[in-house]
């Protein structure tokens, strides 16, 4: 299996900024797919939190070889960084005719690091249909401030995602992403693979940084969400600028003049 | 007497501006509401709503922020909360 690794490019980590996923649909191959479906259905033993990336699975385990591929292992290096350790990893099945969705959530508990994220695979080894109960989840949700189900009374947001996908879709979600298992309305088990991995580096231009001036990067970070309230749409761009300044080290970076706006504090020194 | 009830999240603190989000939970148990079930708001407005004999019985107060945390996001903040209430038994 090829090691050499195809990082994002700033434009895809601004997307990502402010998306809080990155889709890459059907990357993975139908050899993995099918072994991938054997391995969930046995069952998958645990990782202890903490275990270096490395060092994890086995090279004959499915979960090597997917995060081996070119693109997956790119992508995750260009958002965690090189040798990020294992948080925990899981099966997740939505049952036949189960007739009831997961409340919307966030993962693990309240987590508002200004300057780092863990991110989550979410991987689907066979294709995933409207019926099938493909996860939920919302565009743009993962800096709010909630913690775990808290947010669970809401059912539908404009906007929101109700993914289908081919078989060997991947997924790469923040930390914070609002999602949900949909109800399964086929006959069918519907898989997912999903790992959490933490970063072992300061997340500070991990990608492909040259096109970082691209005018593309701030179009991406000023992207409105059709759920989003009028007035907190703007404090999310606020907050975006915040996240770029921490993964690109520019104290200066602003989108429109948001930031830079409110932290304007003339003093009499300015004046001398 | 059952309760039907709709929570419509709007994109301002007015009652006749957008819906953005939209939550239904049916106490006739004659549908099953839930996560994720639709891409489409019932109504375009909570104006709408009420137009179509839903009555608003708590809406979302305005709380300044908490100092310290202006640009915080969290919660989406204007929550109405309407009722059907229907005579009958359940099904």
């Amino acid at each position: 299996m090829s090691t050499s690794k195809q990082l994002l490019t700033s434009v895809q980590v601004a997307r990502f900024v402010a998306q809080g996923f990155l889709r890459l649909d059907g990357v993975v191959p139908q050899e993995i797919n099918e072994r991938a479906i054997e391995a969930l259905t046995e069952g998958l033993p645990d990782v202890a939190y903490g275990t270096p990336l490395g060092g994890a699975f086995a090279p004959d385990t499915f979960v090597h070889e997917l995060l081996d591929l070119p693109v997956v292992a790119g992508a995750v290096e260009s958002l965690v960084g090189p040798e990020p350790t294992v948080d925990h990893h899981a099966v997740h099945v939505r049952e036949p005719h189960e007739g009831q969705a997961q409340p919307l959530h966030g993962d693990a508990i309240i987590d508002v690091r200004p300057d780092a994220f863990d991110i989550q695979l979410m991987y689907y080894p066979h294709e995933v249909t409207a019926e099938m109960g493909g996860t939920l989840s919302v565009p743009g949700s993962h800096l709010r401030r909630i913690n775990e189900t808290d947010v669970g009374r809401v059912q539908n947001l404009r906007g929101q995602t109700r993914l289908t996908c081919p078989a060997g879709t991947v997924v790469l979600v923040h930390h914070g992403i609002w999602h949900g298992g949909r109800r399964n309305d086929t006959a069918h088990r519907r898989f997912m693979y999903k790992i959490r991995l933490n970063p072992t580096v300061p997340q500070v231009r991990l990608w492909d940084v040259s096109d970082l001036h691209d005018p593309a990067v701030t179009a991406e970070l000023n992207t409105y969400f059709p759920w989003y309230e009028w007035a907190t749409g703007r404090l999310e761009i606020y907050n975006r600028v915040l996240l770029w300044r921490a993964l690109t080290g520019d104290d200066s970076f602003d989108v429109e003049y948001w930031a830079t706006r409110v932290s304007n504090r003339p003093t009499l020194r300015s004046h001398a | 007497m059952r309760q039907q009830v709709l929570v419509l999240y709007l994109a301002t603190s007015a009652l006749d501006s957008d819906v953005v989000g939209w939550s239904r939970y049916d106490g006739t148990g004659r549908t099953r509401p839930t996560t994720g079930d639709s891409d489409e708001p019932p109504y375009p407005t909570g104006l709408a709503a009420l137009q179509d004999g839903w009555r608003l019985f708590q809406a979302s107060q305005l709380l300044p922020p908490q100092p310290g945390h202006e640009y915080d996001v969290s919660f989406l903040k204007h929550e109405f909360f309407f009722e059907k209430v229907e005579d009958g038994s359940r099904p």
